[in-house]
Order: C-alpha cells, then sequence, then structure tokens
C-alpha cells in the first residue's frame, strides 16, 4: 500500500489530479492483481489518496519454466515494489503525465505532499532511502521494521516504513515513486526488457540526469537479466534449505581488494608474461570464470589453442558473451577455431584436458577445500601434465594492508583458504617434488617489504616437458 | 563339403572379382547386418551402387561402420572385390585397430563364368577390360594375403567349392566364459613348489602323486577350478615342480593357466633363440637340466599352448598375468598379448632399471572383474574391479589365491627369500589410486546418460549433470564419504477434505491402490536431513574409505555439503560413535562402520539465513503492511466508502500472515555449535558389506531406539503408529494421531510400507514413502494465504506425477548405490549413482510438493 496525501488547500483538489473523485472507489485490473483506490480522508485542509494492492496468488498465473520455491513464499503482496510502479502507472496515468483537464495549472505547481509507504525493502539500508528522496527535495524518514519481534536478537528486517514530505509538482513525485521503488527495493524477481531502458528514461526526465546517485539508480533499475538466471542450481541449493543468492552477485566473484581492478590486470599481465616466455602455445585456462585472461589470449595469436574451461555453465555462458562466441560470425573463423569452452571440475580427471603446453589455475586454488586440493593437483599435475602450470593465490600475509578487511578475514567470500608465503612455498615443493615438476615462485603487484606481494605466483616446469 | 573355421569375432575380407559371387556367399552364410557390401554403401552416399566415383566416400562409411562394430565385438564381413592391395591393407589396420583378427576368404571363379554372369545383370556396364585388370589383381593377391597380416585364409576355388563350403564360428581360445568356476585364481608361483602345494592344501584341494613323490595332480572336491596367473617359473628353487604340477592339473581339467612373460622368455630360449640368460631364468634352466628330454618336450609344448588371457564365468570375471583392460578383452592381436604379459609399459624404466608401467587399472571402467600378477604387492588391494595376486613369495613375501566368486585372499607365506628383490618390498600403499574420479564417469558424452540399476534404467540429462557435476565439484565433501544421497519423497495423493491439501486418508488410499497392507506412520521432524557416517574408529575409515588424514566419518546434507565444520563434525561423530558403542551396535550389526539417515533439529541450526532471510522476511513485511492498510480501510469506511469487502480480505491476509509467523517460529529454537542441536535417526542403510535399506521399518526403528536409550539428550525419538489398512480401528487411531501432531505444530507424518522394499502389482517399486504434511506447516510452503478456499480449489489440481517419478528414480539410484557400495564395487560405480541422484534433484518438479 502506499498513500499519498497533500495539505494544499483545497486539499481535495488532489483529486481533481489524480482524477480520481474522492468519495468513490477506484478498482483497476492489473496483470498480476487488483489494484484499489480509496481517499480515507478528504477535506478542505488535508486529501490523502490509498493505493492498495492485492496480488494474485502466483500459481494463478502461468506457471514459470523456472522453479523456485520463492516465487510462491515472497514479500511481493506485502512489500512495495515493481507491482507499486505498474499500479502508479495503471491508476495515475493521466496525473504522471501532467495533464488535468479540470485544473490545468495546478498540474504544474509544487504542493506539499505527504507520501508514506508503509512497507518498502530497502536494499543498502534506511540510508539510502534518505540519499535518493532527499536530493530531490523531500523530507525523509525511514524506520525500520524488525524483522520477528519473538527474535529481537534478529535484529531488523530489510524493509523500512518510508515516508516523504515535499513541495513538489505532484507529476514529478509520481516518477520518483515509479522509478525509485523498484531500484530501492532491488529483487531478483524483476527482470529487464530491453523497453525498460526507454521507460526509465522517460519516467526520469528532467531529474534523473542531475540526480547524484544516477549510476546507482540506473545500474540497478537495468541490472538483473534473465540470462544469468540458473533454475537447476536454485533448486539445489532450495532442497539444500540454502538463500538462494540473487543471481548478478553470485556470478561475477569480486575481489575484496581495494586495488582489485589494476591488482586483476597486473596479475593477468604476469601470467601472460609467464605463459609467453614458456613458449607455450597450446594453453589451458583452468577456472577462467567470465573469460577475462581468454580475452587476453586471443588477442595474442602465438596461442593457436586455448581451452578455458570452469565448473560453472553460467560463467562459461558470459565467458562465450564477452568473447563473442555466442553469435555466429561475430569474430573471424580462424580465431573461433582458435577456442573452446569446457565444463569440467578439477577435483576429477577429465582426458580432454591432457597434453597441453601449459596451463593457468589464475586465483582459482582457493576456492576448493584444502581436503579436496590433493584431488586437483592429481588430475592437473598427474593426469592432464600440461609442460607448464601456472598459479597464483592471494598472499595472506598482505591482507592486513586492506583496510576494509577485517583481522582473520578473507578476500571472497568463497575462499576456503588463504596462505602466508611459506604455507604456498611448501605446498609447492610438496606437488612439484610428487610429480616430477621444478617449481619457481614470485609475488605479483606492490610488495610490501615486510608482508610481500598481495599476489603469489608459482610456476611449475614439468622435467620431461610435456609428458 | 569343406568347413570354414572362422574366429568368432574377426573382420572378415571376401575376395573375388566382379561375378565371383561374392554377395550370394555372404547372404548364404552370414546374417545380413553382418554383412557390409560396398555396392550397398555407394548406393547409400551416391543413389547408384555402380557410380564408381562415389567409392571413396561408400568406403569412409563402410569403415566406419565396421569400425563401430568391431569396437562392440561383433563378427563383420566385408563384401567388395579386394583385389588391390591398398583395399586390403585398409581392413588389416582397421582389424588391427580393434584388435580383431583378419580372416580371408577368396572365391576364385573362373574369368569367364564371371563375365557370363556379368553379362547377365542389367544394372553391370563395365567392359570386359575391368574384369580381366581384376582377374590380373587377383592371381597377385594370393600369394601375399599371408604376408599381408590375415591370420587365417581360406581360397575357394571353382564353384563346386564355393557352393560346398560352410562357414564354422569358433569362439576365440580366451573364451571360456561357459566356465562358472567357482575359481582359485593363484599368483605368481616362480619355481615355488613347496609353498604351492601348501596353498592348494590350504585351499582344500588334495594332491596326487607319481611314484617319485612329485606332485603330479591335484583335484578339489568341490571342483573347483584352480586359474594361475602366468609366471610359474624363473627365480624359485623348483621351476620343473611346478609345471609338473600345473601341466598335470591343466591336462586333467582341474586348471587352467595364462601365459606370463617368465614363460614367454624361457619357451624363446628352449626353442634356441638368443635371450639374455637374466631375472632368475638361469635358475630354470640349470633345473630343467635335470629333467628328462621328455619332460622338457612336454613343458615346450605346454608353454606353446599357453593364451594370453582367460574370459570366464559369463564374462564376469578375466585373468591375465600382468592385467587387461576392458577392449581388449575377449580380444587377439599382438599389442593384446603384449599387454597380457607386461602391462601397460611405457618404454621407460625407472631408478632400478625396471619398466615404467602406466598404471591402467586406475582407468579400468569395465564390467568384468580382473585378478593378474606380474607386479609384486604386499598388500592386495581392490582397484576398480581389479587385483593384483602377485605377493612376492619367490622374494619372501607370500603365495596368494583370490577365491571367486567369494572374492577373499588365502595366503600361505614363503618358506624363506629364495630370490634377492631388485627393490624393497614395499609395505605400505600411500593412497588407492581406484579413487580417482573421472568426468567421464559422470557427464554424459552427449545428450543424455543411462544408469542401470536393478531397479530400472535411470536416465541422466546433461544440463542436470552438469548442475550436479557443479555442486559436488564446489562444495561436496570428499567422495569416498558420499556413498549416498537421499531420495526426495512424494506427498500423498491431494486430500478433498475441507481445507486439507493433504490428510492420512489419502496416504492411507494410495498404499492400499499399490497392494500394501501394512504401514507405519513415523513423525516427520522437522529439522534437515542429514547423513551420519560414522567409523568405530580410524583403522576402520582406512580400511573401509580409504580415508587416513584422521577423520573417521562424515555428517552431510542432502546435496553432499558437510552439515558442520570439520572440528564440529569430529564432535559430533565422537559422540555418536559413543552411543553405537553403548547400543552394541558394532556387535550386533557385526561391522565397524555405520550410515544412518536422520533429520538434524531444530530446523534453524542450519537453515538459519533462510529462516530469516526468507520467512521471517516476509512475516515482517505482512506484519507491518497489513495492519497499515486495515488502519487506512477503516478511515475510509467511516467517511462512509463502501471498501469492506477489501476490509474484510486483508483482516483475512492479516490472519493467515499472523499464522505463517507462528509456523515457522515453531522450528525455531537457540543453537550455540552442537549446543541444542540433536539428531532424530529414523533409518539404518548400510552397514559392512550390507545394504540395509529394504530392512523392514519397524527394524530400522528398533535400531533407532537403541540409540536414543543409549544417549537421549543426544538423539531425539520418531514417534511412529503401526497401521493395517485393512483395519480401520487402526487408521482412525493413525488419523488421529496425525491430527493432534500438527494441531501441536509438527510438520507432519511419513507413511512408510513396513515391509521396506515393496514391489508393486506390475513388479515396480513402490514408493518408499508418503509424506503427509500438517495444515499449518504447509503455510510456509504454499503461502500464508493457501487456505482460502480459492486458492484451495486451485492447488488440488497439483500433478503429483512427475514427483512421484522423481521419487522412484532417485530411490532406484540410492538403493542401487547402497548395494554397490556394499558388494565392495570401485569408488566410481557408486559415485556415478550418487552423482545421478543430485543431478535429478535438480529437475524442473514444482517445489513445494
Amino acid at each position: 500500500m502506499l498513500t499519498i496525501g497533500t495539505t494544499y488547500r483545497p486539499a481535495t483538489d488532489l483529486g481533481y489530479l489524480l482524477v480520481k473523485h474522492p468519495d468513490r472507489v477506484h478498482e483497476f485490473e492489473l496483470p498480476t492483481g487488483r489494484a484499489t483506490v480509496c481517499f480515507p480522508e478528504a477535506d478542505e485542509a488535508r486529501c490523502t489518496a490509498a493505493l492498495v494492492l492485492e496480488v494474485d496468488a502466483p500459481d494463478r498465473r502461468a506457471a514459470p519454466d523456472g522453479f523456485s520455491l520463492g516465487r510462491f513464499v515472497n514479500d511481493r503482496p506485502y512489500a512495495a515494489s515493481s507491482l507499486m510502479s505498474a499500479a502508479l502507472n495503471k491508476a495515475f496515468r493521466t496525473a504522471m503525465a501532467g495533464r488535468s483537464k479540470d485544473r490545468p495549472e495546478l498540474v504544474a505547481t509544487a504542493i506539499p505532499l505527504e507520501i508514506r509507504i508503509p512497507v518498502l525493502r530497502c536494499r543498502g539500508g534506511a540510508d539510502l532511502a534518505d540519499r535518493l528522496f532527499a536530493p530531490l527535495g523531500y523530507d525523509v524518514a525511514a524506520a525500520a521494521i524488525p524483522l520477528d519481534e519473538g527474535h529481537p536478537e534478529w535484529g531488523e528486517s530489510p524493509y523500512v516504513d518510508l515516508q516523504l514530505r515535499g513541495t513538489v509538482r505532484l507529476a514529478d513525485a509520481l516518477h520518483h515513486l515509479y522509478v525509485l521503488l523498484p531500484v530501492l527495493d532491488d529483487a531478483k524477481h524483476y527482470w529487464v526488457s530491453t523497453d525498460e531502458v526507454d521507460k526509465l528514461v522517460r519516467a526520469g526526465e528532467g531529474w534523473l540526469a542531475g540526480h547524484p546517485e544516477r549510476e546507482l539508480i540506473v545500474r540497478r533499475y537495468l541490472a538483473h537479466s534473465r540470462a544469468l538466471s540458473e533454475p537447476a542450481l536454485e533448486r539445489l541449493a532450495e532442497s539444500d534449505d540454502l538463500v538462494v543468492a540473487d543471481s548478478v552477485d553470485a556470478v561475477l566473484p569480486a575481489d575484496a581488494d581495494e586495488d582489485a581492478p589494476s591488482l586483476a590486470v597486473v596479475r593477468r599481465a604476469a601470467v601472460l608474461r609467464v605463459l609467453r616466455e614458456s613458449g607455450a602455445q597450446r594453453v589451458l585456462d583452468l577456472g577462467c570464470g567470465p573469460g577475462a585472461l581468454l580475452a587476453d589470449l586471443m588477442a595474442d595469436r602465438r596461442f593457436t589453442e586455448i581451452v578455458g574451461v570452469d565448473i560453472a555453465p553460467r560463467v562459461l555462458a558470459i565467458a562465450a558473451r564477452r568473447l563473442r562466441l555466442d553469435r555466429p560470425g561475430a569474430i573471424a573463423e580462424r580465431d573461433r577455431q582458435r577456442i573452446a569452452l569446457v565444463q569440467s571440475a578439477l577435483t576429477y580427471r577429465d582426458a580432454r584436458l591432457g597434453g597441453y603446453d601449459a596451463a593457468v589455475l589464475m586465483e582459482v586454488i582457493e576456492h576448493v577445500d584444502e581436503s579436496r586440493l590433493p584431488a586437483l593437483v592429481r588430475s592437473v599435475f598427474g593426469s592432464a601434465r600440461p609442460g607448464t602450470v601456472i598459479v597464483t593465490t592471494p598472499n595472506a600475509e598482505y591482507n592486513t594492508r586492506y583496510a576494509g578487511l577485517a583481522a582473520g578475514a578473507m578476500r571472497h567470500t568463497d575462499h576456503r583458504f588463504e596462505w602466508t608465503r611459506a604455507q604456498f612455498a611448501d605446498w609447492a615443493a610438496a606437488v612439484s617434488a610428487a610429480n616430477d615438476y621444478a617449481v619457481t615462485i614470485e609475488g605479483v603487484g606492490p610488495a610490501d617489504a615486510d608482508l610481500g606481494a598481495p599476489t603469489q605466483l608459482a610456476v611449475f616446469t614439468a622435467a620431461g616437458g610435456n609428458a | 563339403m569343406t568347413e570354414l573355421p572362422v574366429p568368432a569375432l574377426s573382420l572378415v575380407a571376401l575376395i573375388g572379382i566382379s561375378g565371383a559371387g561374392k554377395s550370394t556367399f555372404a547372404r548364404r552364410h552370414f546374417l545380413p547386418s553382418q554383412v557390409l557390401s560396398s555396392d550397398a554403401f555407394r548406393a547409400m552416399v551416391a543413389d547408384d551402387e555402380t557410380d564408381q566415383s562415389a567409392s571413396a566416400a561408400a568406403f569412409d562409411a563402410l569403415h566406419y561402420v565396421a569400425g563401430k562394430r568391431l569396437a562392440a565385438g561383433r563378427l563383420t564381413v566385408i563384401d567388395a572385390t579386394h583385389v588391390q592391395e591398398h583395399a586390403r591393407s585398409t581392413l588389416v589396420a582397421l582389424a588391427r585397430a580393434h584388435d580383431v583378427l583378419p580372416v580371408a576368404i577368396v572365391l576364385d571363379l573362373p574369368e569367364e563364368e564371371c563375365w557370363s554372369r556379368t553379362e547377365q545383370r542389367p544394372d553391370r556396364s563395365f567392359g570386359r577390360g575391368v574384369l580381366a585388370r581384376q582377374s590380373r589383381d587377383l592371381r597377385r593377391t594370393l600369394k601375399r594375403l599371408n604376408r599381408e597380416g590375415f591370420r587365417t585364409v581360406h581360397v575357394l576355388r571353382g564353384r563346386d567349392e564355393i557352393e560346398a563350403a560352410t562357414i564354422r564360428l569358433q569362439p576365440l581360445y580366451t573364451d571360456r566364459r561357459e566356465l562358472a568356476g567357482p575359481f582359485d585364481v593363484i599368483g605368481d608361483v616362480h619355481g615355488c613348489r613347496s609353498e604351492l602345494e601348501t596353498l592348494l592344501t590350504r585351499l582344500g584341494w588334495t594332491i596326487s602323486r607319481d611314484d617319485a613323490g612329485r606332485p603330479v595332480n591335484a583335484e578339489h572336491p568341490e571342483g573347483r577350478t584352480a586359474v594361475f596367473v602366468g609366471d610359474l617359473v624363473d627365480r624359485g628353487p623348483d621351476s620343473p615342480g611346478v609345471l609338473r604340477l600345473v601341466m598335470g592339473m591343466v591336462r586333467s581339467g582341474t586348471a587352467l593357466c595364462v601365459n606370463g612373460n617368465h614363460e614367454a622368455k624361457l619357451l624363446r630360449k628352449l626353442r634356441g633363440k638368443q635371450v639374455t640368460v637374466s631375472h632368475g631364468l638361469a635358475e630354470t634352466l640349470e633345473q630343467l637340466d635335470g629333467e628328462d628330454g621328455g619332460f622338457v618336450a612336454d613343458a615346450t609344448a605346454f608353454i606353446d599352448g599357453l593364451v594370453s588371457h582367460y574370459i570366464l564365468d559369463g564374462g564376469r570375471l578375466a585373468v591375465a598375468h600382468a592385467g587387461i583392460k576392458e577392449e581388449y578383452q575377449g580380444r587377439a592381436s599382438g599389442r593384446v598379448r603384449a599387454f597380457c604379459l607386461y602391462g601397460d609399459t611405457t618404454g621407460e624404466t625407472d631408478e632400478y632399471g625396471l619398466p615404467v608401467r602406466y598404471p591402467w587399472a586406475d582407468d579400468y571402467r569395465g564390467p568384468a572383474t580382473v585378478v593378474y600378477g606380474h607386479t609384486t604387492t604386499v598388500d592386495p588391494q581392490w582397484v576398480n574391479n581389479t587385483i593384483c595376486v602377485d605377493t612376492g613369495c619367490v622374494f619372501g613375501g607370500e603365495l596368494t589365491a583370490l577365491r571367486y566368486p567369494e572374492r577373499t585372499l588365502v595366503s600361505v607365506p614363503a618358506e624363506r627369500e629364495h630370490y634377492a628383490p631388485a627393490t624393497p618390498l614395499a609395505t605400505t600403499v600411500p593412497e588407492r589410486p581406484g579413487d580417482l574420479l573421472d568426468v567421464a564417469d559422470v557427464l554424459p558424452g552427449s545428450g543424455r546418460r543411462q544408469l542401470d540399476t536393478p531397479y530400472g534404467r535411470i536416465p541422466i540429462e546433461a544440463p542436470q549433470a552438469a548442475a550436479a557435476l557443479e555442486i559436488l565439484g564446489r562444495f561436496a565433501i570428499d567422495p569416498r564419504w558420499l556413498i549416498y544421497l537421499p531420495p526426495t519423497m512424494a506427498p500423498a495423493p491431494t486430500s478433498k477434505a475441507d481445507g486439507y491439501l493433504e490428510h492420512p486418508r489419502e496416504a492411507f488410499d494410495g498404499y492400499r491402490e499399490a497392494g500394501v497392507t501394512r504401514v507405519i506412520c513415523e513423525e516427520k521432524h522437522m529439522g534437515s536431513r542429514a547423513l551420519v557416517l560414522v567409523c568405530r574408529d580410524e583403522a576402520a575409515a582406512a580400511r573401509r574409505f580409504g580415508v587416513t588424514d584422521g577423520e573417521t566419518g562424515a555428517i552431510y546434507t542432502r546435496t553432499g555439503r558437510p552439515f558442520f565444520t570439520p572440528p564440529l563434525t569430529a564432535d559430533l561423530l565422537a559422540r555418536v560413535r559413543a552411543a553405537v558403542s553403548a547400543a552394541d551396535l558394532w556387535a550386533a550389526l557385526e561391522t565397524d562402520w555405520l550410515l544412518l539417515d536422520t533429520e538434524i533439529l531444530p530446523w534453524s541450526a542450519k537453515a538459519g539465513e533462510l529462516i530469516r532471510g526468507q520467512y521471517a522476511s516476509v512475516g515482517a513485511a505482512a506484519g507491518a503492511a497489513l495492519p497499515a492498510t486495515l488502519d487506512v480501510l477503516a478511515t475510509a469506511i467511516n467517511r462512509g466508502l463502501d471498501v469492506t469487502a477489501l476490509r474484510d480480505r486483508t483482516r483475512d491476509r492479516a490472519t493467515n500472515a499472523a499464522l505463517f509467523t507462528a509456523a515457522y517460529q515453531r522450528y525455531v529454537r537457540p543453537t550455540t555449535d552442537l549446543t541444542g542441536v540433536t539428531i532424530a535417526p529414523f533409518a539404518v542403510l548400510a552397514a559392512e558389506g550390507t545394504n540395509l535399506a529394504t530392512n523392514d521399518n519397524g527394524w530400522h526403528l528398533s535400531i533407532a531406539d537403541r540409540l536414543v536409550a543409549a544417549d537421549s539428550t543426544l538423539f531425539t525419538r520418531t514417534a511412529r503408529v503401526p497401521v493395517d489398512l485393512d483395519d480401520p480401528a487402526t487408521t482412525e487411531a493413525a488419523e488421529k494421531w496425525w491430527s493432534e501432531l500438527t494441531d501441536a505444530g509438527g510438520e507432519g507424518m511419513v507413511v512408510k510400507p513396513a515391509d521396506g522394499l515393496v514391489r508393486t502389482a506390475r513388479g515396480g517399486l513402490a514408493q518408499p514413502g508418503l509424506k503427509c504434511r500438517g495444515r499449518e506447516y504447509l503455510r510456509i510452503i504454499y503461502g500464508p494465504d493457501y487456505t482460502t478456499p480459492d486458492t484451495l480449489a486451485g492447488l488440488r489440481g497439483r500433478n503429483l506425477g512427475r514427483k512421484r517419478s522423481l521419487a522412484l528414480r532417485e530411490h532406484s539410484l540410492g538403493l542401487a548405490a547402497l548395494d554397490r557400495h556394499a558388494a565392495g564395487e570401485p569408488l566410481w560405480r557408486v559415485h556415478e549413482l550418487v552423482f545421478g541422484i543430485l543431478a535429478l534433484e535438480s529437475e524442473p518438479v514444482d517445489p513445494r510438493l
């Protein structure tokens, strides 16, 4: 539910602006339910319109192809969201367009407005509501709602009771709500189609361009794309009572390093340098992720055969898109022939990976449980046996340099371990001895005199060459 | 009449000029599907069987098909002229590539006769010159066939010989699958005659002797057959004595013997070839000097007749000296013989000068058990259904036999070190290479993977396998512990009772329909499913699971993730272990490990994040939104607006939302680490050597009760009510019990057939359980408002078919995984099924069921 009230005199002019008679009840059918507009108060001094949404039970709609429990039990019937935007657009279309037959002059006038949304999911905290609405001329009050009054130890829910007060043109206020409610909500079940971009441009006209949080608004509004959802994985997570992460966050691994972007670039450059020095032409990128290194390898024709290997099919799909392998004819056929993307798990042996000149494990081993590393070593060093193996991994000692990282914390939520230089050196020595490789280790990135470099890089060279 | 022997698995080239009657001959003697004709392939690729310009493409396709047939072990006959050398050499290469024997059958008919036949065929338009050229080529061909590599060559001259010929398919010498045993497979003897006598006696054999007291034969009162893995001779004190005994046994049919590399070398020496006398050959030659010439001649003939390997017991057992990979079993070629004698050698030598062998057994995925020798091991280990039984008797180790089908090892110690080993005998096996899993064990090559189980053939689709690989690869525990995953469970058929979606009555009806009369209703605990695999000690973990890093079991979730951190797991396992000991279950179940199917309580212990992120959030949103709406609507009604219907609906929703919040709150209890956590066991799935999952459910609960009695703080009892479906009194009592249970906030119950594994009248498995969930619990699943009449009516149309099918498919895989593990099958054979369960679990089935 959402209410909009005014103390403009006569307040009942609000009915003219909204093109709704305050003494009647107005009902609208929506694709996903029903909206009712009524006026709980309507006199000279105060007039308030309430938009009440009733969301249909989901199974009355066409069955979605990706099933997950979250589609059936969720906050959509209770919290304001993109559904509320759609309802605003439907119920107050004329007002949003800034037209009024009866009060044309009032349309262009800023009037005192009070807006309340009793339950709004506010991803990023109540503070974000302030950052989004205050620059548009509102006084913002966002009261956090407790998660479960029976369990005060659980703290606050992601919802706020949002109250906005400001002197704003009604059409502008409706546009603000139309865009910013879904941005604050930022729900994962909100999918974007291409015409959403046009809608954003139209609804943001006159205020979005100058908004200090413009980038966040646009990014969130357009963030979620269908191709990234993975129904099969969602089902497996659910059958284990795990939270299904917002797809975008789960897919793109981000380093917690403050200097991550530049470190990632430096790291790739170091790996490429070692690869070139090794003379390798046929190269495996084991745990290739979204394909940043693959793109670099493709740019260098000396690499005649490049295989990107990852355990996650959707990550390989992102890599394919980045390398423009998903559209026929997007790259030259002879480049297309140089690269293949393969799903595999490094704790399993894979005959397809045998016989290459070099393999790269860039920031990969720390994503494998330490107890499962021997299986990885066996399949990479024992079975695939590339002539050169390049392994990079964080240097845990360096973590104290990251102010944003709590003591003892790791750089990424999926890291199973982060090693000191001594730990990495011990592991590398044991692996090389057991598998007949020689190894050298170097640091990558700006080195600290005591702590070393942020990234450690080991180069393993097979004793008998490519075995 | 001429009978032409042809090996049952071979590549037969029919050779003859056009019009010689090859196609007629092929039709008469072989199945149509066995014959690949160049004419037919020309027609296939070019719509015209005489189009010579299509020959290259036609032969390409023909060879491809022939290759597929040979790979599958099927006799294949090629009907083409084959008068040119290059055509035949391609066939010989193809036969070698599949390790089958190339056979030539030449139909040599006078050119005149062929020409007259050709002239009568309207579709043949080539001239006489072509035939003359073919004829000249054939003359040359005849002299060269043997040199070209054809192992069997039959030449039929003239119409009469061709007409009179018949084909007799001969099994390969290695194919003795008609022998079903039981067998005693005996490792490398190397002249240790005395130890061999001791071993045979220990195995129950009766040895007979000649006048000089030398053992010359042996037989077993139970009709067992001995199978010697070769290397009877060299190094040891009495190679002739061993030969005498084994030759006698083979002659009298109580033993089989395959060729060993030492026999092969001895044979070359005995035939006067130049060989380096080393590795104990000198001792044998010296000992043979003391034998008479007749014995040496007999021994030479005996060794000459030894085959590379035997396929026994319907193909379930293969014996070869140095092992044999699946593709070579029942095949014949030079490389098969070399593999059987020397193993998979790389040509390199190690620091001791011994050949480096590729560990072929790591890769072995064949269904036949392979027993072999050749490589000395101290402690024979099963690796992917293969075992090496050479325990180095001649080096002072032991002489070992594998009893088959019992699969037990019997050993006798060497009387002394007869020969110094080149390398010290290894005393430990650091890791079991059979634990190496390959992506090919789990990912479908293309499309789908079929898993054959005694409970049905289960297909796994590629996208599901891909999802399972990601989950298992990133999050699962060590696959050696992961011998099972619990199947999903179907709900009872949808109830028509007012206000209910699920009710005991329909569960009972469901089982009556399946022909079940006795069921047991078990309380369904609302926690998190957990499998608890507990070993009695580290030794059991090492022995049975090959885990030597100190872990003594695992506690894992339904997708194979660890339930707790390693230290908490160790703590909890210690408590479980103590209870199992106190309940005396190790002895009662004759085991040193157990796999328990349990629910770990409370739900919040594991699902806390989910409860807060999903359920509590919905409750919070509803709890704040609906009262605010009601306030606004009340004000509007006071103004005289007619929104009473909306107000009433909103009030109902507010009531339902409160019930929803109350429903999840019941499954929340404060816990810290293991404090407050309990385990509700309800089945004992497996113990040493046995799949217990199919035991009757009363038994399962009785074992669970013993654990509860042993430690009632750790274990939670599962309440149950037995029901006779023919006795209304018991069904009514069970319905009442369910109502009380669910009214008090319980999740519901599971109805299981009392007998455990039950088959329906049509032979399929009956559902192993049907869940019957409480009305309030279902609010968490179907949403706060599911009880409104409209919604409920809509939900009654829910389709249970896929869920029921999924439950049975996963159940089949789970049972088969436990069967295979109980039978000691290799890890990959268990893992492919467990992987399959997880893959199926990602199928898009309505998750609310």
